[in-house]
């Protein structure tokens, strides 16, 4: 079965300083691939490139074995390829339910305003936000506004999420919310990319887990094993 | 047409006038490129100094340019406070974008409707002694009209470097240009740093109006031709590069001069704004920092 | 459906009573008055398609509105053409002319844009007072017709075609706020990156709204020649419309079309009951002071003080 993103060959640089060096990853369609690396190890660079929201200067990034060379950041999202971000950006002057209708509102071809509002309040039931459908984002709470992040994300079904640090600073029981979020979307067929310094939560959630550190990748493979490899000790116990 | 003494003249007077924009153009460096203050109303903080110059270059028999330099440190103070009036409205609730914009020019608007409700809308010039003087190396002529100005500019700039790279507050605030919270490590406060670095670009254009006043009459409305030029000169220098900025600024009033010179000089205004558009359209984003942000 | 209807409906019945009001009073001291009233309300509700639905600050209203006025005085000497066909052209030309300046600055930051448009007054007046066919920098005349064959009074049709104008822009910003393209406009104003990551064609969305608000601007100008009979750069191209524009819309509030009328119709009416007492510097300082103070102690503008006041300030 072909990957349904496959990079090869990424780098990326700012200024003299080498973020991204080299990198080759592959998601097959309906994984769970775990991606951590100490602070400052490109985790970010990475899902920005990814998503549109930098140039890569060298390597290749295929989604759907479609090269995304020169694709602008809506239209990989419109193809599929959604993205989180580490701090939650909602639309602000819009209710909880206009946040989850944009990206129905803008896929391709768009959805009517009523047909787009009766999918994104399905969403939000799935997010456990329903009851907050008509209030302001700046009202919510942290773990709201994650699911809130969420829930825009995954309103169109799309066929790959990177997850950008969606429990950080949450609690115990509300990380159990996530997850649960996370594991019953992945039923539904959506690929995720999760990347987290929560480790309970990747090793819960990954079936294979990538390990970046300074810019490269170290460790791929079963979490287990590569957790216990001592490159990755070694970069974690260096934090 | 092309006489190789017009054209060495013509590059030789635009170099003199390339540093009064860049005295005019530092002050915006530095509170644009460095602190991210896009503060529209710089030139018009200008033409306000050189009417304050004039008025008491009238009454005193002072040099200008000496007087440029006793008027600086006011105009710092008015800075530092018009700083802290800014962040506590615009910079504090995020509102700089769209409000804080709108702000700064309705300063400006204030700034050039007052000077023209006090002094009318003629000309205001100061008379010197050197005023009619000119140095002559061979064919390349020198008038100390703009070679006095443009060495006060240089030195000027000179000590602000010094300053940046030398004083304790001047690196603070060149690490606040690079990242805000750097200092919190240091326990010093960056907005205090903001402050007295947005009021060293306002007495920067203090210095840059004690220059502009000996260089050409000013009119309550000359802050306008300059507006298109100053900012053209720091974006064009990659914004914040004080540097790139003195570089620029040259390289502008050489440009601008040769137009003037080969065009006719009503063109020149339309030259400044060509080269702003030029260098938004052409400059990479990459050297305005991230592709959004 | 029905409620499109009656907002349309509504507006035209507006139109329909001012006119009738004016016509009671039938000097034409009440037309000018009306027209430039009405010419602001244009202004107002075109800039802040930009500013208010998109979050981008145009500094060149002045601009477009004159390339709207020397629109009409170039077709009208060269072609002899229609006025109404004139406000059709410099809505083209205006257009053509944000879309020109958002495609070169709309990639970068959005205080880019505001830069760019800052300096195009200065270029474009440069332009025209070389331009000794438009009438170079001593000006151009545009000889008034006598009356119209709707309208016995020129000074009548001038307020009429205003007024249609205003209320087109209106009822294309009502639409505008409840469409899709008012969505993803508010989604780019709040959070352009995030507006990107959800599908939200960020460039051309913001293309559009400065052709539309370029547009109307351009609308706004091309009567002007025939208004003031002589135009010279220096008042086509004046700080004054920029300035004006901007505080009515911030005094008013930015969040719907209602912010801009109403701030229009407060300030303008002002502006033209205390020209006969104040300077027009005078003028032009209170406009400054005023719009300082709003956007200092109410950014939100006379929209959001009435907001607060009803206490559902929702979209804080």
């Amino acid at each position: 079965m072909s990957a349904i993103l496959e990079v090869r060959g990424l780098g990326k640089t700012f200024g003299g300083f080498t973020a991204l060096n080299d990198i080759g990853l592959a998601v097959a369609p309906g994984e769970r691939l775990g991606l951590i690396g100490p602070n400052g190890s490109g985790k970010s660079t990475f899902v920005n490139c990814i998503a549109g929201d930098f140039l890569n200067h060298s390597g290749v990034v295929l989604f759907k074995d479609q090269p995304l060379t020169g694709m602008k950041p809506h239209e990989r999202a419109r193809l599929g390829l959604t993205r989180t971000f580490q701090l939650p950006r909602p639309f602000r002057s819009l209710t909880v339910l206009e946040n989850v209708a944009v990206p129905l509102r803008f896929s391709v071809p768009p959805l009517a305003m009523a047909d787009a509002e009766a999918r994104a309040c399905a969403c939000l039931q799935l997010v456990g936000l329903h009851d907050k459908a008509r209030s302001y984002a700046h009202s919510l709470t942290q773990v709201d506004l994650r699911k809130l992040e969420l829930a825009r994300a995954l309103v169109r079904e799309p066929a790959l999420l990177i997850a950008d640090e969606v429990m950080a600073g949450l609690s115990h029981s509300e990380v159990d919310q996530i997850l649960d979020l996370l594991f019953a979307q992945n039923v539904r067929g959506t690929a995720i990319i999760m990347i987290e310094h929560v480790m309970r939560a990747v090793t819960a959630f990954s079936q294979r887990l990538a390990v970046f550190v300074a810019g490269r990748k170290i460790a791929e493979g079963d979490p287990r094993t590569v957790l216990a490899t001592p490159e990755v000790e070694a970069a974690y116990l260096g934090i | 047409m092309l006489d190789p003494v017009l054209i060495v003249n013509a590059i030789v007077s635009g170099l003199l006038l390339g540093c009064l924009y860049a005295i005019a153009s530092m002050g915006l460096a530095v509170s644009f490129g460095m602190l991210d203050v896009v503060n529209i109303a710089h030139p018009a903080m200008m033409v306000l100094a050189s009417f304050v110059i004039a008025g008491l270059c009238s009454q005193s028999g002072l040099d200008p340019l000496l007087t440029a330099l006793l008027v600086a440190p006011a105009f710092g103070f008015l800075g530092v406070g018009l700083y802290r009036v800014y962040h506590h409205f615009f910079e504090q609730s995020g509102d700089e974008a769209m409000q804080g914009l709108a702000f700064f020019f309705g300063l400006m608007i204030l700034i050039e409707v007052s000077l023209v409700l006090i002094y009318g809308a003629d000309q205001r010039w100061v008379e010197t002694s050197y005023g009619g003087h000119t140095l002559s190396l061979g064919p390349v002529d020198l008038p100390l009209r703009m070679l006095l100005p443009a060495m006060m500019s240089l030195a000027c700039i000179g000590a602000l470097f010094v300053w940046l790279r030398r004083s304790f507050t001047g690196r603070a605030v060149a690490a606040v240009a690079q990242d805000r919270d750097a200092l919190r490590f240091l326990a010093i406060n960056p907005i205090r740093i903001k402050a007295v670095a947005f009021g060293i670009s306002v007495a920067l254009a203090a210095i840059a109006a004690g220059c502009l006043i000996v260089v050409q009459p000013v009119d309550a409305h000359s802050g306008h031709v300059f507006i298109g030029r100053i900012l053209a000169i720091v974006i064009l220098a990659g914004l914040g590069s004080l540097p790139g900025t003195l570089v620029a600024a040259l390289l502008f009033g050489v440009i601008e001069n040769l137009a003037a010179t080969l065009w006719g000089p009503a063109w020149s205004p339309a030259v400044a704004f060509g080269l702003l558009l030029a260098v938004l359209t052409v400059r990479p984003q990459g050297i305005f920092g991230g592709a959004h942000t | 459906m029905s409620r499109l209807l009656r907002f349309h409906l509504g507006l035209a019945a507006t139109g329909i009573v001012l006119i009738f009001a004016l016509r009671l009073i039938g000097n034409d001291y009440a037309w000018y008055t009306g027209y430039v009233i009405l010419q602001y309300v244009l202004l107002s509700v075109a800039w802040n398609v930009l500013a208010g639905y998109a979050g981008y600050v145009n500094f060149g209203t002045a601009a477009f509105f004159a390339t709207g006025a020397y629109t009409t005085i170039l077709l009208t000497k060269s072609l002899n053409l229609d006025l109404v066909l004139c406000v059709l052209a410099a809505g083209l030309i205006s257009g053509g002319l944000g879309l020109a300046v958002g495609w070169l600055t709309l990639r970068l930051r959005g205080v880019y844009f505001s830069i760019a448009t800052l300096s195009l007054a200065v270029v474009l007046q440069t332009l025209v007072v070389n331009w000794s066919y438009a009438g170079g920098s001593s000006g151009a005349y545009t000889m008034r017709p006598q009356g119209n064959n709707l309208f016995g009074n020129y000074s009548e049709f001038l307020f009429v075609l205003m007024l249609v104008l205003a209320l087109g822009a209106i009822a294309a910003a009502a639409w505008i706020e409840r469409s899709r393209l008012g969505m993803g406009l508010a989604a780019i104003r709040d959070d352009e990156r995030a507006a990107a990551a959800a599908g939200v064609p960020t460039l051309r969305l913001k293309l559009i709204a400065t052709a539309i608000s370029g547009a109307m601007m351009g609308m706004a100008g091309a009567p002007l020649p025939y208004y003031a009979s002589y135009l010279n750069p220096e008042a086509a191209f004046s700080l004054t419309y920029t300035i004006n524009t901007m505080a009515m819309t911030l005094i008013g509030g930015t969040q719907s079309w209602v912010g801009p009328v109403i701030g229009a119709v407060l300030l303008s009416a002002l502006q033209q009951g205390a020209t006969v007492t104040i300077s027009s510097a005078g003028n032009l300082l209170i406009v400054g002071g005023v719009l300082i103070l709003f956007v200092m102690l109410a950014p939100k503008g006379i929209l959001g003080l009435v907001q607060a006041s009803r206490g559902k300030g929702g979209a804080a």
